[in-house]
């Protein structure tokens, strides 16, 4: 059950609701490695939420906690209110957790829009032999399914390579792509990695608009990693700082922008 | 027309059906190739066991008998009845899903993520494995295969070519029955591969495990799907094998002859299996027929396999292989 009693309405008109995702003390180590050290904070429905911090943060393993990819030591992920047992990634997606990935995660041999198709395959419910006969619920399914797509397609502007395979695509589209392949699966929680990153300026305002439009369009609740600070000031909601594994600074931009642990983390400050 | 000309269209015809089977030994690589990266060695000893397991059905053999037998003493070694041929072929399809969840749970499962030549050598295991769990389960000896399939030649054919060329072709019956099967397996596996929700899930599995994840793609499943899928592949060249040459444990040495035809078609393309194979059973018939007499013959032991190492050398990847690049 989401919890409303928090929402609030932003100054822009969106509404935001209750806590959708909170996680509770994670801590994650790899061996001896501490890769995230204690961190708690939660997301909210129709927000846009962001994780900054220095290379080596931690943000990743975060990012990889909520979608399953590592299994946290210690701590609590709680999702709708419930907390949820360790589970495998896939049935992290099948629960509504969408993501994109730093290093893009594409089906290169499959054109784009076979791409953004497999975000839908959670939503195909029919058996392998009516599908396979190509008749009456299977299609109608098919062609409910194409709708979405098409819509997701529209609405981040890559009518015009539908039928291209991916791997002769452009980083910029690429990344475009797998967004939509993200956003086609309707998720209750959309996960970006670095959605800007090795991109040149046009394509980082090209992609912050469509982040933006998305959260606004679909009400998606979003939560991105980037390391850029200008970007993200500008996109998210609230922010969570992290620097060697710890959660140095949690709160709006402005907050955050004049949180001295954040300065000193981004400017340098030795650590002795 | 020449006479030549006639034997070496004779000559094609039959490579072109010999071909095929090929083919059909090769499209089982090819899959599990495509969906997980794994070249599997046993894809021969698959085609072995599910024949085996076909014939043992039908026949009312008990498995283990020798094993059961030697156990507790005593001597059953059938039920005492008869199965029909599509009865024990659906029940040795649900076999075959058994072993590929086997193979999946026991073997594979532990090994993801581990280097290629790991899961190949995990294949190899797994082929002697199969081959002696084949032998204690069904026995040793040569049995017939018959689940009505036509056999003999094609007097069609035979009478029709007589009246064009003045000499009769000898097609045999089994090899066009074959040739017709491996047509509808071909489209089958192509319309499932495109249109089904879990062919769709497979091709995402074969491009990239961690999007597939990502999409809410179980691997573990889709590999046990894929090697269901490989054990039916084998099951229906077993088949059509086993009935042209009879059950017997060297049914599990046509991998070595769908070798030639990968190199050739690439490891990757499902056309190129096909391709391949026809390439080499009408090449390795041509060749004998035209240079044999030369050399003394019995060159279609070794035609194959001087083609593909010609391809190694100058297209690496195959006619349809994706091609290779390596970037600096």
């Amino acid at each position: 059950m989401l919890d409303n009693s928090l929402s609030y309405v932003t100054d822009d008109g969106r509404t935001i609701g209750g806590v959708v995702m909170e996680m509770k003390n994670i801590t994650l180590r790899f061996g001896g490695v501490v890769a995230i050290q204690d961190i708690s904070f939660d997301i909210r429905e129709g927000e846009i939420r962001a994780i900054i911090g220095p290379n080596g943060a931690g943000k990743s393993s975060m990012l990889n906690v909520i979608s399953g990819f590592y299994v946290p030591q210690e701590g609590e992920v709680l999702f709708h209110g419930k907390k949820r047992p360790p589970m495998r990634p896939y049935e992290v997606a099948r629960q509504g957790i969408a993501r994109t990935f730093q290093n893009i995660a594409l089906f290169e041999g499959m054109s784009v829009l076979d791409n953004v198709m497999t975000g839908r395959l959670n939503y195909m419910k029919t058996g392998l032999f009516s599908q396979a006969l190509w008749k009456g619920k299977a299609e109608a399914e098919e062609t409910e399914n194409r709708e979405v797509v098409e819509r997701i397609i529209d609405f981040l502007e890559i009518q015009h390579i539908r039928k291209t395979p991916v791997a002769r695509l452009p980083y910029g589209l690429k990344k475009r792509v797998e967004l939509a392949r993200a956003l086609a699966a309707e998720p209750k929680l959309l996960l970006l990695d670095e959605p800007m990153a090795g991109m040149n300026v046009e394509e980082k305002e090209d992609m912050s608009r469509f982040i933006l439009d998305v959260n606004d369009e679909f009400g998606t609740t979003i939560a991105l990693i980037e390391h850029d600070m200008g970007v993200v000031m500008d996109l998210s909601d609230r922010v969570v700082v992290m620097d060697y594994g710890k959660k140095i600074g949690d709160g709006t931009p402005d907050e955050v922008r004049n949180n001295q642990d954040v300065i000193d983390a981004y400017l340098g400050v030795s650590h002795d | 027309m020449p006479e030549q000309l006639v034997f070496a269209m004779e000559v094609t015809l039959n490579g072109l059906m010999a071909g095929v089977l090929y083919a059909l030994v090769a499209l089982g690589f090819v899959l599990i190739y495509k969906a997980s990266g794994i070249f599997n060695y046993a894809q021969g000893v698959l085609a072995l066991f599910a024949a085996m397991t076909l014939v043992g059905i039908m026949q009312g053999q008990v498995p283990f008998s020798h094993l059961i037998n030697a156990v507790f003493g005593g001597h059953i070694t059938h039920f005492g009845w008869n199965v029909p041929g599509a009865v024990a072929i659906a029940l040795t399809v649900a076999v075959m899903v058994l072993l590929a969840w086997l193979v999946q749970v026991l073997v594979m499962k532990h090994l993801v993520g581990q280097e290629p030549i790991i899961l190949f050598m995990a294949t190899i295991g797994l082929a002697y494995f199969l081959e002696g769990v084949a032998d204690l389960m069904w026995g040793s000896e040569i049995k017939t295969l018959d689940v009505g399939l036509p056999q003999g030649i094609n007097l069609w054919i035979d009478e029709t070519t007589f009246n064009i060329f003045g000499y009769g072709f000898f097609i045999d019956n089994l090899d066009i029955v074959a040739t017709v099967i491996a047509a509808l397996l071909v489209a089958g596996l192509v319309a499932f591969s495109q249109y089904t929700k879990q062919g769709r899930a497979m091709r995402a599995v074969a491009d990239d495990h961690q999007a597939a994840l990502s999409v809410g793609i179980s691997l573990n499943f889709i590999w046990v799907l894929v090697w269901s899928v490989a054990g039916f592949v084998a099951l229906v060249a077993g088949i059509v094998w086993g009935t042209k040459s009879g059950v017997q444990f060297s049914l599990s040495l046509i991998a070595l002859k769908a070798l030639p035809v990968l190199m050739l078609g690439g490891f990757t393309s499902i056309p190129g299996a096909i391709v391949g194979g026809l390439i080499i059973g009408v090449g390795e018939k041509l060749f004998e027929f035209a240079v044999g007499p030369l050399v003394g013959g019995a060159t279609e032991n070794w035609f194959a396999y001087v083609l593909a190492l010609l391809f190694l050398v100058f297209r690496p990847q195959g006619l349809f292989g994706e091609k290779i690049i390596e970037r600096v």
